[in-house]
């Protein structure tokens, strides 16, 4: 388990030095996404069109934020459960995108999209919006404005904690810590 | 004077805005103290990181007024209204819809719900309409609870109605695989509410009433309480930790509520509350 600092955007370089379980910091630019920009986005490639940023390299962030507050940035900012997006994610990898945030475990059509386009899903802490929110130092909203909390936002973070969840050699933190803590003999008592 | 007490809708109004706000941002003491004991004898690095996060999320959020999670949640508004209580000065559901109206679009917190359900899905800007189970019981208070209900905990409820000879068995099988399949989708370490008996309906709700209890106190039924423990400690024996990430903390508490139920039936509900156990009320 490291403790690593990382810069989007990412490469293959940088994915393939990341391991499930790894402490990762973010440093840079992410974007936001969830349910209803995600539809947005694979009607924009079926038709050919242009998504609204160009995602190659980039890592989208699975957040609904609550308003902010005169003065702040953002408001409280922590993942939303990543299995809703799941039938949307393996079009955007193909399309380059290479880093994911979220909360929760991913369906094995995801996991092997993964591995296949060399991208990394990692996972932020659910519930924990508020500390989330103090490393992220900007905030504006590139694309589906009327879309409110659900808008496409480009986010400058800084330390931005995240946990390495699935990595590009296909192993899965969630499947290795139930593993290892599972007490067999009290489940069966 | 016919012995009824006045309560003024106004008054309820703002009571309910104010315990949305409050309810958001101030993780009950309950709360905090297991998840302080859940950080001290859980036994993975990761496990405890991930604790710490969240340990330090609700001093944030106390200090500073923010809310302690994105997902501010339907607003779900426990009412018990003595019987010898006269609600005045306008209509009590329309207040509660406006408390819960205002204390969100003033407090910052977020619009998370849609109307038009099965199509459109259009929200609705202000968190409305709450969801309201009201109670009439004896005396003169007016009691409100507020309880923020997040949706990625919500999502992972699960009902069943087995044959009255599955009995503890076929529940603690059902609770298990309900937990284990959730992953950490519904943010563990979870407290997990069990309503049994009743009609469907009724186990549903009791589910959630479970999850109102203080963290951890027993029931006062011994038998249940027992089974309380039982399946803690399986829930627990599942590994799932906190975030799913692995440990020894998957449930903080299992609270069950029971009720009588027909001669042929075994209605089981379980309703998961995440680590962010928002509840606030006042009696008025």
């Amino acid at each position: 388990m490291a403790e690593l600092n990382v810069t989007p955007p990412l490469t293959d370089d940088i994915v393939e030095k990341l391991r499930a379980g790894d402490d990762v910091h973010l440093t840079g630019v992410i974007y936001t996404a969830r349910d209803a920009a995600h539809r947005r986005m694979i009607e924009a490639l079926e038709k050919g069109q242009p998504l609204p940023f160009d995602v190659r390299g980039q890592v989208i962030y699975y957040v609904g934020p609550t308003p902010p507050k005169p003065g702040q940035v953002i408001g409280s900012a922590g993942p939303t459960t990543a299995m809703r997006l799941d039938r949307y994610t393996p079009a955007l990898l193909a399309a380059g995108l290479k880093g994911i945030i979220g909360k929760g475990g991913r369906g094995p059509a995801v996991r092997q999209a993964l591995q296949e386009h060399k991208a990394v899903y990692f996972i932020a802490v659910g519930g924990a919006g508020a500390l989330l929110s103090r490393h992220i130092k900007k905030a504006e909203v590139v694309a589906y404005e009327d879309l409110g909390t659900e808008a496409i936002r480009r986010l400058e973070v800084e330390d931005f904690p995240v946990i390495v969840c699935n990595d590009v050699y296909g192993a899965d933190l969630l499947e290795q810590g139930k593993a290892q803590w599972r007490r067999a003999e009290v489940l069966q008592g | 004077m016919s012995g009824l007490r006045e309560i003024d809708v106004g008054q309820i109004q703002q009571t309910v805005a104010r315990l949305c706000q409050e309810a958001a941002t101030l993780l009950p003491d309950d709360v905090l103290q297991a998840l302080r004991k859940a950080r001290e004898t859980e036994e993975s690095p990761l496990a405890r990181k991930v604790l710490d996060q969240i340990l330090r999320n609700a001093e944030l959020a106390g200090e500073n007024l923010l809310p302690l999670c994105q997902d501010t949640g339907t607003a779900v508004v426990f009412l018990e209204i003595g019987q010898d209580v006269h609600v005045i000065g306008g209509d009590l559901n329309e207040a509660i819809k406006r408390g819960v109206g205002r204390g969100y679009t003033e407090g910052y917190l977020r619009a998370s719900i849609a109307d038009k359900p099965f199509s459109a899905r259009i929200n609705t800007k202000d968190n409305t309409p709450p969801v309201v189970h009201t109670e009439i019981v004896p005396g003169d208070r007016l009691h409100i609870k507020v309880l923020p209900k997040g949706g990625g905990c919500e999502n992972m409820t699960r009902f069943t109605i087995m044959l009255p000879g599955e009995g503890k068995k076929g529940i603690t099988d059902f609770v298990l695989r309900t937990v284990e399949e959730s992953g950490g989708n519904p943010c563990p370490p979870v407290i997990v509410g069990v309503g049994i008996g009743g009609t469907a309906e009724t186990a549903m709700l009791l589910a959630k009433k479970a999850i109102t209890r203080r963290v951890g106190q027993p029931h006062a039924d011994s038998e249940t309480a027992e089974f309380e423990q039982e399946l803690l400690e399986k829930v627990n024996a599942l590994g799932l930790g906190p975030q799913a990430v692995g440990g020894r903390t998957t449930a903080l508490a299992v609270h069950i509520e029971t009720h009588p139920t027909h001669i042929t039936s075994l209605p089981v509900a379980v309703n998961l509350q995440c680590h962010s156990a928002r509840l606030k009320e006042a009696v008025l």
